[in-house]
């Protein structure tokens, strides 16, 4: 997709470039791009947070009853998780549906 | 009170830099600059200056460095020549849009291959893109002046951009000269502390120098044109605050003898100094020749070199670059592009000379006017010629 509007005009842009707002990273939600998705098969889990040790975006966050879900706003579907997950429970789903062959 | 002393020109750009007080000095030593650095290590390590020298290990470091210690809102200095110039840009396109008025010696000398230590512009223009300021002195105490006046205008709140004042490798870098150096309480009035818009300050966080999506590259590049535009402004307003406390009054464009000149040469540092011996011996000889010499190279001074030219019917440019395969030298296709279309502007030659050392001398400055007036009326096949080639 082709990029051709401006959000901000040159007059207004903040000086010299700078980001005058700390962690305003955390407003953006970063893992719209992604091609594929992960999927946790809770009956395989063994809770042992693998998954979210290893996820490089830290977006493993866990549930009450001690299993992971990745947050998918900042995800970005690299399926490290799925390749480090001992037991195989995590499989990564194409965003376009249907299964990604190399999961 | 100021004093007149005799200084190689490197040593008492040196010791400006210590009137200005600089405050961080990261920089790596390479020839015809070396001088300037190894000075102000001295200068560091005897304790005459409150600053730190940082002795990088290359010429990206230096920039790198230097870019962090003006972020951090330090004033900074650094210096450098030819191969090392070359080894900063990549990072030398970044202080600019960034706005972080790091203040820089060049003193030019060429590329290679084949390797040369000597003389010429070839290293700064590669660079001429890179969006600071850029001045090119003429003689030592120029080199001196604009050096504080480099100070001066990069750190103003409006203008807050780099600033490059270019000194000749060698004959200016390596010759001693009588230099006025101001003193301490006169520089401390030109050059107020240097307080920055923004820095990086752990109390009060900012983000420097983020990733331009598309969405806001074209934007941001806008933006520091127009910071460098503006700064002209400024620059003036700089030169004429120094003339008001140095005495010295200095322009962006000079002129000698141009009046009812008819062709003019135009050039660029040290080397305008022996074109005006020519100009004087061939308006002896009855010739109309003067001479126009670009102080401010960046933000070109359109409105000033049109001026300066007045109603001269010819320009002879001298180039001391010759960009391989283009249709001019950089001075000389600057100077077309400037003067293209408009109504009465003179003719445009550029000759490319002194290179890698050669010396241009009174005779060649005769004989690129003498060239300059057959192709007025004879055009050339090229926009461009290489002068004092040997062909056999």
């Amino acid at each position: 997709m082709a990029i051709s509007d401006a959000i901000i005009g040159w007059k207004t842009l903040p000086f010299g470039g700078h980001v005058l707002e700390p962690g305003s990273t955390a407003k953006f939600k970063t893992g719209d791009w992604k091609s594929q998705r992960p999927v946790t098969d809770n009956s395989k889990c063994i809770k042992c947070g693998m998954c979210w040790i290893f996820c490089p975006e830290m977006a493993y966050q866990q549930t009450k009853e001690g299993f992971y879900v990745a947050n998918l706003d900042y995800c970005k579907g690299c399926g490290i998780c799925a390749h480090e997950c001992p037991k195989g429970a995590i499989t990564m789903i194409a965003e376009e549906g249907g299964k990604c062959q190399s999961a | 009170m100021s004093k007149r002393v005799g200084v190689e020109v490197s040593i008492a750009v040196a010791d400006a830099v210590a009137l200005a007080r600089a405050e961080v000095i990261p920089a790596y030593p390479i020839t015809p600059q070396t001088h300037i650095v190894e000075h102000l290590s001295e200068i560091v390590a005897n304790g005459h200056l409150d600053a730190e020298f940082i002795p990088v290990e290359s010429e990206h470091a230096a920039m790198s460095c230097a870019c962090g210690s003006s972020a951090a809102g330090a004033r900074t200095f650094t210096a450098t020549s030819s191969q090392g110039l070359s080894l900063m840009s990549e990072i030398l396109y970044h202080p600019g849009p960034m706005r972080l008025p790091i203040v820089m010696v060049v003193a030019n000398r060429a590329l290679a291959a084949p390797i040369s230590i000597w003389n010429d512009h070839q290293d700064i223009m590669v660079q001429r893109d890179i969006g600071w300021i850029q001045t090119f002195a003429e003689n030592g105490q120029e080199a001196v002046d604009l050096l504080l006046h480099a100070f001066r205008v990069a750190e103003d709140r409006r203008v807050a951009l780099p600033f490059i004042v270019n000194i000749d490798g060698f004959t200016l870098s390596h010759v001693i000269e009588p230099i006025i150096m101001p003193d301490q309480e006169e520089v401390d009035r030109y050059i107020p502390p240097f307080k920055p818009h923004y820095k990086l300050d752990p109390r009060k966080p900012v983000s420097m120098g983020p990733v331009g999506i598309p969405e806001v590259y074209t934007e941001e590049r806008m933006a520091h044109n127009e910071a460098l535009k503006a700064s002209k402004r400024v620059i003036l307003q700089g030169w004429k605050e120094f003339a008001e406390i140095f005495g010295r009054q200095y322009n962006p464009v000079e002129v000698y003898r141009t009046e009812d000149a008819e062709t003019l040469l135009v050039t660029m540092g040290s080397i305008s100094e022996t074109a005006m011996t020519a100009v004087d011996e061939m308006r002896n000889a009855g010739k109309k020749v003067g001479l126009v010499r670009i102080r401010l190279w960046r933000p070109f001074p359109g409105p000033e070199f049109r001026k300066a030219i007045g109603k001269a019917k010819t320009l002879a440019v001298i180039d001391r670059c010759l960009p391989p395969g283009a249709v001019c030298g950089p001075v000389g296709a600057e100077l077309r592009s400037l003067l293209y279309r408009v109504p009465g502007a003179p003719k445009i030659f550029s000759f490319v000379a002194g290179l890698g050392g050669r010396d241009v001398t009174v005779d060649r400055f005769k004989e690129i006017v003498d060239k300059a007036e057959l192709y007025a009326k004879k055009r050339p096949v090229e926009l461009y010629e290489v002068i004092g080639v040997r062909e056999k």
